[in-house]
């Protein structure tokens, strides 16, 4: 089971805030997962060597031509707050 | 009292010159772009996007690796470092991790030792934060700028020598065509690792981080000031912490900087969007094969075939179009090579920094600057002449010679008419010649100085002093 101090650490890293009742069903839904996760071990892997990817080992490359986009018009669209073409977050954020 | 050494390792972020982003196509240049404006659902983060590899991106980084002579790794592979951070909308950077580009590999400094590199990677930019007025506003233009991430080993002794590597890395990374290299726009960002140990000790110190040492002109102040405190520390029996620094300009010092997340907080996996990254052997081998000569074998080069001093072909292997403009001139003289890189770097050089020029604007050609040198070994011209030729040549867009005609440039080929002015500003100034004639020879010049006036500097000097002595001493 995950401890008090690894969900907030985690949440930490996701600048999130929980309420004791979020901490405590997240304790309970991410243990479950990491647990799901532990069954792979029960796995004989013996001799197998580790694979990252199952598709042909070969990225595909673009080439260098600079295309139009987004206008800004889009992208700001859904943003909550705008001003001078920029997305404008809280200061809260510098922690 | 023990003497201490500095052990010193940078870490940089070299911003590439391509067109497009690393991962999209939007434009890669977001320099004085108004903010917003080169952005795209892929450089955004916008859901149910993939990112697609730039070829310039990845053939720039190898050129690098390869000048270097680092160690490409056949198959590297991209990773997510996941940070939270406004200015990064995805929630993660795309980097490269357990297994980056290229290895090994070093770069020389002026005196020739090699200074060791760790790693070099691919990664792409975030966006940019602005601070104003207590509001924070968010330009991603930059997010998705391709940056190669160069870690050097700690191999680096003083502030000279970390000031001396990023100066030749910015040298290097222009001549190949990689990064623009302007520093001040933040093409070239550097983090530096300090620590100090006893003199002859092998064992590693704890090292402190100072960020963002992205001026030349700020590695020696920066790091002078943290070696002199680890120093201070230990003297009195302390112990370093593993801090975090960070230069403030306005006061002239550095401070700590807020607790950051350590490497296992960036939860680094493998990039389940992007495939393996193959170096295909034949495209490396045609990569290093166009490699050009580097800026350190140019010089040495210009050195044992022109007969340069170490500055001069140092001055002159600063920038490779610099480089090309000086060995094309040699060619068109055919002359001594010397008078070739004195003119380049006592007028042309004065003046593109003067009126602010770029190579593209200069109009004084290799084949002009030959045909002025031309013009003075063939006696048209007084070398002092070329002074004033030069800005002419560049100004009208016109040959030399035409100029030289138009403005009456040519020295004065007639002895007799010069003999006869000599001989009337002698007659002009009877004071002054008594002077002389009383030893006060130290006149000579301001005689000369008459002559050169009432010609405009088209006399030959030399002639000048021999006629005038003759006069006054005759």
């Amino acid at each position: 089971m995950l401890s008090r101090e690894e969900v907030l650490h985690i949440a930490y890293l996701a600048r999130l805030e929980l309420t004791e009742e979020e901490i405590e069903e997240y304790r309970k839904q991410l243990s479950a997962i990491l647990d799901y996760f532990e069954r792979l071990k029960e796995v004989d892997t013996e001799g197998i060597p580790p694979t990252a990817s199952v598709l042909p080992p070969r990225t595909v490359l673009r080439e260098d031509e600079p295309q139009q986009g987004l206008s800004r018009e889009e992208l700001l669209a859904n943003a909550p707050d705008v001003e001078d073409g920029q997305f404008r977050v809280p200061p809260v954020l510098d922690w | 009292m023990t003497a201490y050494e500095a052990v010193i390792g940078l870490e940089i972020h070299i911003q590439l010159n391509t067109r497009s982003k690393i991962f999209c196509s939007c434009s890669a240049d977001p320099w004085l772009a108004e903010p917003n404006t080169h952005i795209c659902p892929v450089c955004t983060g916008h859901p149910g996007v993939l990112p697609v590899l730039n070829r310039a991106a990845v053939e720039k980084a190898l050129r690098l690796a390869l000048a270097l002579d680092a160690r490409v790794a056949p198959v590297s592979y991209f990773a997510r470092k996941n940070y939270f951070y406004p200015d990064l909308p995805k929630g993660y950077q795309i980097s490269q991790y357990d297994q980056p580009l290229a290895t090994g590999g070093a770069l020389p400094l002026e005196d020739g030792r090699r200074i060791r590199i760790h790693r070099l990677h691919l990664e792409e930019d975030a966006g940019k934060t602005r601070r104003e007025a207590g509001r924070r506003y968010i330009d991603f233009n930059r997010c998705g700028v391709p940056l190669i991430e160069l870690v050097t080993e700690p191999d680096l002794r003083s502030p000279e020598e970390a000031a001396q590597f990023l100066e030749r890395l910015r040298q290097l990374v222009r001549w190949l065509d990689v990064s623009k290299g302007h520093m001040e726009r933040g093409h070239i960002r550097c983090d530096v690792n300090v620590s100090v140990r006893p003199k002859g000790s092998t064992a590693l110190g704890q090292k402190t981080e100072i960020k963002n040492v992205n001026l030349i002109d700020l590695m020696r102040p920066a790091v002078e000031q943290e070696i002199r405190r680890q120093i201070e520390v230990l003297e009195a029996g302390g112990e370093i912490e593993p801090w975090t620094l960070e230069w403030d300009e306005h006061a002239r010092v550095l401070r700590k900087m807020r607790g950051k997340e350590t490497e296992a907080d960036y939860r680094y996996f493998r990039e389940p969007d992007l495939l393996p990254l193959e170096i295909d052997r034949a495209w490396l081998d045609e990569i290093a094969a166009s490699l050009p000569e580097l800026p350190w074998e140019r010089a040495k080069r210009f050195q044992e075939e022109y007969g340069l001093t170490e500055y001069d072909a140092r001055v002159l292997t600063g920038e490779r179009a610099l480089a090309d403009y000086f060995e094309a001139a040699v060619q068109a003289y055919r002359g001594p090579a010397k008078a070739v890189a004195n003119l380049v770097i006592n007028q042309v050089l004065r003046l593109m920094n003067e009126q602010k020029l770029t190579w593209e604007d200069l109009r004084v050609t290799p084949a002009r600057l030959a045909a002025m040198l031309q013009l003075v070994d063939a006696g048209v011209i007084h070398k002092n002449a070329l002074k004033k030729l030069v800005p002419l040549v560049q100004a009208r867009d016109q040959d030399p010679k035409a100029i030289v005609e138009a403005e009456g440039l040519a020295q004065m080929q007639d002895t007799a008419a010069l003999e006869a002015l000599c001989a009337r500003i002698v007659a002009e100034h009877p004071e002054e010649a008594a002077k002389y004639r009383a030893g006060k020879t130290g006149l000579l010049g301001w005689f000369v100085g008459q002559v050169m006036r009432e010609t405009r500097g088209r006399a030959n000097p030399k002639e000048v002093q021999a006629i005038l002595r003759r006069l006054l001493e005759g």
